[in-house]
């Protein structure tokens, strides 16, 4: 086997050149790029650590922090709550309707962004047909639901991240040994008690980590706020697009320290799911 | 793996189907509203139409700044898919086969535009490109290069889970000591064996590029309109034809999912599952 000395084998990394470019181009140095620009001053000069400075000091940053950082949380929380409780009974089905299932699911992940935004304000917009329904029924708590509050984004997100959480969590289920059920059972535990003290335990990880991608998804969103209101949200996503593209006179610094702000808390969020994948990995999950 | 849905163990039960109905009905209820809206004539003040139409699908499917649209995100997305699987096949085959420690640097650029989303990403993309000596942004090249790299983990995933499939190593070993050449053995064996896993990738490449609206927004605005934008500028002026382009994209990702599905199941002839429960891979 002549052919397979050193020399040649190096030579077929030769393929992996154009990815490189490519790669380096539009991905690495725009992110040093914005690096860079987040500790440099608003004329895009010197090293100071200013726009940071100036994003922890200001009620509207810190507060687009908190409240991209609050819609996250919540919607996450309730997403897995219930992707949990969905992903479960979609292990009950018979396998045909299970597949199915997992199809409608992920074909709903591409139903985010303005398509979502806008099918919902067509259900709970000022003249939606639900907004209607609950004024029919004299439901005036329900019919006064606006649907352009956090609230209303709340809802959205919770949307979207329900059928990326079951497709996420379903795979869970299937560390879930029958053996230990029935065990538990053998040895006098209801079914409450198995999930209670066995079951969740033995998940935990895994949830945590898909807990995780939840939060960086939310993190990141941007055209669904977007598009159900402009910039009318204070959320972190959407500061740094009116900073780089708005109306406003541009100002990259200042956008690029939220822009590293923001990804760090995505790495983190990302760090936490490696982590989790690795400890249940070793609980043998 | 333990199949834990084994028919013996298994009594029809009422919770977890009610369970499932309402998911459904939660999941499809903004598609049904808007598949409403699409074909209804006079839907002001009441809770379902009063009367019926298909006009608004005629109006937008007559409207060349829509047809456009969809040529322009169709130009872009095979542009795309045909330069991504081009750089990327050869990249994922080598490593996969021949050096599968640097694996890992793959998985993390891979990984990348997780950590990154669009919001974040365009902002250096727009200091680097606009101006400068490549002026990139408000043309579609700026889009093919960036959405080349939102299709990465599509099509690692899929070609390295086919590959792993066909058992890659084994079949290239084979070919070689037969005699043939390591070229020849991968444009004639391992490519017509990946085939399905290049189009799944292919097709959720797609449906990732019809779907972007936040890239397209930033870094090419008005000049370049995709659908996702044509959508946007729509739903300030006519709902109901903004709803007949929300019903044509969900058709068309409903499309998409199907077939994804259908090749998700093939497998090549004479494939022999993993010895190896589980697998290595989920």
């Amino acid at each position: 086997m002549a052919r397979t000395g050193p020399i040649q084998n190096k030579i077929m990394l030769l393929v992996c050149l154009p990815l490189l470019i490519w790669i380096a181009a539009f991905e690495l140095l725009p992110i040093a790029g914005m690096l860079v620009m987040s500790f440099q001053d608003d004329s895009g000069q010197g090293f100071s650590l200013g726009q940071y400075i100036r994003t922890f000091t200001s009620d509207i940053y810190l507060q687009a922090i908190w409240n991209s950082l609050k819609v996250a949380l919540i919607s996450s929380v309730v997403g897995i709550i219930i992707a949990l409780v969905c992903g479960y009974a979609i292990t009950r089905l018979s396998e045909g309707f299970r597949d199915r299932m997992l199809m409608v699911s992920n074909m709903i992940t591409n139903f985010v962004g303005v398509p979502l935004a806008f099918a919902y304000m067509i259900m709970l917009g000022n003249n939606g047909a639900f907004t209607l329904l609950f004024q029919k029924l004299g439901l005036e708590s329900l019919s006064k639901f606006d649907l352009y509050t956090e609230n209303g984004l709340l809802l959205l997100y919770i949307y979207y991240q329900i059928p990326l959480a079951i497709l996420l969590v379903y795979p869970i289920f299937h560390g879930i040994r029958e053996e230990w059920k029935e065990a538990s059972a053998l040895l006098g535990a209801s079914a409450w008690r198995f999930w209670r003290h066995i079951g969740i335990p033995m998940m935990l990880p895994s949830i945590l980590g898909t807990f995780s991608i939840l939060i960086a998804n939310a993190l990141g969103a941007y055209a669904t706020a977007y598009a159900l209101t402009g910039s009318n949200f204070n959320l972190l996503s959407i500061r740094i697009a009116a900073l780089v593209s708005g109306d406003i006179f541009p100002n990259f610094q200042l956008g690029s320290a939220l822009a590293v702000i923001l990804a760090i808390i995505m790495l983190l969020a990302m760090f936490l799911n490696e982590w989790m994948t690795r400890y249940s990995r070793r609980r043998g999950l | 793996m333990r199949d834990s849905s084994k028919p013996a163990v298994r009594r029809k039960e009422a919770g977890p189907t009610i369970i499932i109905a309402v998911l459904l009905l939660y999941l499809f209820l903004p598609i049904v509203a808007t598949f409403l809206f699409s074909i209804a004539k006079d839907w002001q003040s009441s809770i379902l139409p009063t009367s019926y139409t298909l006009s608004w699908y005629g109006q937008i499917f007559s409207d060349p700044r829509f047809l456009f649209a969809v040529l322009r995100t169709l130009l872009v997305g095979v542009l795309t898919v045909t330069l991504g699987l081009a750089v990327m096949v050869p990249v994922i085959f080598v490593l996969a086969v021949y050096f599968p420690k640097w694996e890992k640097l793959l998985q993390i650029s891979v990984l990348l535009p997780f950590a990154f989303p669009p919001v974040v990403a365009a902002i250096g993309l727009i200091k680097l490109y606009s101006g400068g000596p490549v002026p990139l942004t408000g043309t579609i090249w700026i889009l093919i290069a960036v959405y080349f790299i939102l299709i990465q983990p599509f099509i690692y995933q899929s070609v390295r889970s086919s590959l792993r499939t066909i058992h890659a190593k084994d079949l290239m070993e084979a070919a070689e000591v037969l005699g043939s050449g390591r070229m020849n053995a991968f444009l004639r064996i391992i490519l017509p064996n990946i085939w399905s896993g290049t189009l799944v990738a292919c097709l959720l490449s797609f449906s990732m590029v019809f779907g972007e609206f936040v890239m397209g927004r930033m870094l090419v605005g008005g000049e370049f309109e995709t659908v996702q934008q044509y959508l946007y500028n729509a739903m300030k002026v006519s709902g109901p034809s903004a709803s007949a382009v929300v019903v044509t994209y969900f058709l068309f990702i409903f499309l998409i999912s199907g077939i994804v599905l259908k090749l998700g199941k093939r497998k090549p002839k004479g494939y022999l599952a993993h010895p190896k429960p589980g697998g290595e891979d989920q």
